[in-house]
């Protein structure tokens, strides 16, 4: 069997790359795929814990599904509010969007 | 009818309050109507004086008045408690003995007879002339402040009823000083009056100087009373008057002054007021002056009452000035001084009198002059005939008030009718404020009069009667009757000094009186407006009804009193006066026996003086000087002058009291030192204040509170920096507060 740690390490190399993502890029649609990577992640850890800890319970698994349903809603959600900034501002630049400062 | 002393008791209450009421209906609401208020005054006027002579006619055949008067007694003011001495409840009732028996009668009615008087002598029935401005005299038109008049004259009926009935001295104090208000106020009714020549008195200044002049007496008065209050522990007449242990515990007793008694200092005291208010020397400057005020008001007021107010006063207090003395006897202090005082102001007026040409100032001198009489005849111990003098002065001489009333009313439509009505220059002014235009002369002045005893017969038959009342002519008048009895009483006391001055005194009289009547109505007249005068407009039928009924009580009067031992007529009528007056003491006096003395001195003076007085002036023309001018010489003007007292008065006293008042008191003390205080605290309270605010208020409290308000300002400022709007920068923020948490948590040894 493949240890539990090497998944955990795989989730938390994910959720990095996808926390870099957020914080660095650009791109408000880059952000987004950055938070859909750190959401994977924590998919990952979650399947991994169940597989490995109680894979006997379904709870795990619902838990997941959960997830991914979550996850796609606040894509969609989150791509409509840019869509509205873009047809706003012509830029999808998330520096530029900066109303909400003192 | 004859009713029982309770009954008379509440009808005595009764008397001083219709006057009062219809003072008060006048002012609050018949003000408008002058009809309205002359009945209401009038007409309860005559209440008053139906239930007066009601009263009189049921006590005046009581032989034991004196012992037994009616009394009506209310409890008036609860004073300390019942454990403190000298506690009790101050009394205030009325007492009707002897003395304020005949009070009433001649009080009432002459009261009665002013009132009809005035009625036409304020023009009652002639039309409102537009030109007479109210507070001036008018000028043929009715009186514009009609129903003032009546008012003042019911208040000051009100208070000489009050003092009459009042039985104890702090109710004839009030009396007293209602009347002197009202005096105040009636001699000074016209009251915008004013004068070309500045040395002429004016009605306001007249007031005032009556009532300042009354005031000085009033104020040793007002300490007699709180004198006596303090010595005897009352005020009532009854218990200080009628009691032999009161008055001679007073009279032994020794006051603060050395070798006065408490009865002499209080006497004296009291006395003061009498001097003022029945104007005897040296406080009689007022009551010429008071001459500004209408005819009837010096009728009544300076006549025949409120002055007469001033005697009864002593008359009253008869028993507490001659407290520890009998006939015989050296005079107690106030009785000397009422000797002297009363002897010397009798002829000092006497002697003024003979050198005035108003008709009014010679009434208001001889006025002093009686006044006089009836104090020196109280000052040597003749009780009876200076109340006898008190009754039948009041008659006679409101007589010859109104008479002369009658005449300036008189000339003064001669006046009118000799010019024409519709003259331009009517309304010019003289000297004096009276129309000047030509014809127009001052009605008052003797020296314009002459020949009205044609002119105005019922006028000049009263006049004449009055005036011989007045000199002592024998038998028929009753001023005769009087006058003998104090020349009588002084000759048989002994008191030869007093007789020799009551009597020069009386030739005087008659000599200024017959002086009066024939500058005034003998002779031929001496101006165009005494050719033409007359009494026969609507305007007399009040004035000669109230001239004839108080000439007939002129007349009769004195036949009440006619002494026993009189040869021939003595003894036909009894000597009412002398039995029924002479109860209100506690010692009846004697009746005195008869000298042929003072009688014969009496006829003689009286009787020479009104000869020579009719043999000077019978035949004065028109334009001429006094006759006696030129012999008297620099005397006449001396007397003319009134001895030159008002003028020594204002040099003494009003000079140096307006000083006061204008220069220490106004400038010097209100202005500089009390305005100065002032100014000085506010000039340094600004500063301070200002100080507190700039260096106190503004920096420390104010700045305080903006202190606060900056430094949050500031870190408002300074820490917003970190709201940049930029979505991945608060994200990064979040992820490294999320690392520090971890470290702090789940790294054991970290944190707390």
């Amino acid at each position: 069997m493949i240890p539990l740690s090497w998944y955990l390490t795989l989730a938390a190399a994910l959720f990095c790359v996808g926390l870099y993502g957020v914080l660095a890029r650009k791109n408000a649609v880059a952000i987004l795929m950055g938070i859909e990577l750190m959401l994977n992640a924590v998919n990952i850890n979650l399947v991994a814990f169940w597989h490995y800890l109680t894979p006997a319970v379904s709870s795990g698994q619902m838990f997941a599904i959960v997830v991914f349903a979550v996850a796609a809603a606040e894509a969609a959600v989150g791509l409509a509010l840019i869509i509205s900034i873009y047809r706003r501002r012509q830029s999808v630049v998330a520096e530029e969007m900066d109303l909400m400062k003192w | 009818m004859q009713l029982d002393h309770d009954l008379l008791a509440q009808l005595t209450w009764l008397v001083p309050v219709p006057p009062l009421l219809a003072f008060f209906l006048i002012v609050l609401f018949t003000n408008r109507s002058k009809g309205l208020s002359h009945t209401v005054a009038v007409g309860m006027m005559a209440l008053s004086w139906a239930v007066s002579w009601l009263v009189f006619f049921n006590v005046f055949r009581s032989e034991n008045l004196g012992e037994d008067p009616i009394r009506g007694v209310v409890d008036w003011l609860p004073f300390g408690s019942a454990a403190v001495a000298g506690t009790g409840t101050l009394q205030m009732g009325v007492l009707v003995d002897p003395l304020t028996a005949v009070m009433l009668f001649f009080v009432s009615l002459t009261c009665l007879m002013i009132f009809v008087y005035s009625v036409g002598y304020s023009n009652w029935g002639k039309p409102r002339d537009p030109h007479d401005a109210p507070g001036n005299p008018p000028h043929g038109g009715i009186e514009p402040l009609y129903s003032r008049f009546f008012a003042f004259l019911s208040l000051f009926a009100f208070g000489m009823l009050t003092l009459v009935v009042a039985d104890n001295v702090l109710l004839m104090f009030i009396g007293w000083e209602i009347m002197g208000l009202c005096s105040y106020l009636l001699i000074g009714f016209w009251y915008a009056r004013k004068y070309e020549d500045p040395n002429q008195i004016t009605p306001r200044q007249a007031g005032v100087k009556a009532f300042m002049t009354t005031r000085v007496g009033d104020v040793f008065m007002l300490l007699g009373i709180v004198y006596l209050y303090s010595q005897t522990g009352t005020l009532s007449f009854r218990e200080i008057l009628h009691s032999e242990e009161v008055l001679n515990h007073l009279a032994a007793t020794p006051s603060y002054i050395a070798g006065l008694s408490v009865a002499g200092l209080a006497g004296l005291l009291l006395f003061a007021g009498t001097v003022g208010k029945s104007a005897q020397f040296p406080l009689h400057v007022w009551l010429p002056d008071a001459m500004e005020g209408p005819t009837p008001v010096s009728a009544m007021i300076h006549a025949a009452t409120m002055v007469s107010a001033g005697v009864y006063a002593m008359v009253r207090l008869f028993p507490l000035l001659s407290a520890g003395w009998h006939h015989g006897e050296p005079l107690t202090p106030p009785m000397l001084a009422l000797a002297v005082i009363g002897s010397f102001s009798a002829l000092f007026a006497a002697t003024i009198a003979v050198a005035q040409n108003d008709v009014k100032k010679v009434l208001a001198y001889s006025t002093i002059s009686q006044l006089a009489y009836m104090i020196a005849a109280l000052g040597i111990g003749a009780y009876v005939a200076a109340a006898f003098h008190l009754v039948t002065h009041a008659f006679f001489k409101a007589l010859l008030f109104l008479g002369s009333g009658s005449v300036i009313h008189g000339v003064e439509h001669g006046m009118h009718h000799s010019t024409g009505e519709a003259s331009p220059s009517a309304h010019a002014k003289d000297a004096r404020g009276h129309d000047a235009s030509p014809q127009q002369i001052d009605p008052q002045n003797m020296m314009n009069m002459g020949g009205l005893r044609k002119r105005m017969p019922v006028t000049f038959w009263t006049f004449l009667i009055g005036g011989f009342a007045l000199s002592g002519f024998p038998l028929v008048t009753a001023g005769f009757w009087s006058k003998d009895a104090i020349l009588g009483g002084a000759w048989e006391g002994g008191y030869v000094v007093v007789f020799v001055v009551l009597a020069l005194s009386a030739f005087l009289t008659a000599f200024y009186t017959m002086r009066q009547i024939s500058l005034t109505f003998l002779g031929e007249p001496r101006t165009k407006a005494a050719e033409h005068a007359s009494e026969s407009d609507p305007i007399f039928r009040t004035i000669l009804f109230a001239l004839v009924v108080l000439a007939f009580f002129a007349i009769t009067a004195g036949w009440a009193g006619i002494p026993e031992s009189f040869p021939g007529l003595g003894g036909l009528l009894p000597n009412w006066f002398h039995e029924f007056v002479g109860g209100t003491l506690l010692e009846r006096p004697e009746a005195e026996a008869f000298n042929v003395v003072p009688l014969a001195t009496s006829l003689v003076v009286a009787l020479g003086g009104l000869l020579l007085g009719w043999l000077t002036y019978r035949n004065v023309p028109a334009g001429a000087d006094d006759p006696l001018k030129a012999p008297l010489g620099p005397i006449h003007t001396l007397l003319k002058n009134k001895y030159y007292f008002d003028e020594m008065y204002a040099f003494a006293f009003v000079r140096p009291a307006i000083w006061l008042s204008e220069t220490f008191v106004s400038a010097w003390v209100d202005r500089g030192v009390i305005d100065g205080t002032l100014h000085l605290v506010a000039r340094t309270a600004i500063p301070i204040g200002n100080a507190f605010r700039n260096y106190f208020d503004a920096p420390v409290v104010n700045g305080s509170g903006d202190l606060v308000a900056n430094i949050v300002k500031w870190f408002g400022r300074t820490f917003r920096v970190i709201q940049t709007g930029k979505v991945q920068q608060y994200l990064l923020v979040v992820m490294v507060i999320m690392l520090v948490l971890g470290a702090v948590l789940f790294v054991p040894g970290l944190g707390r």
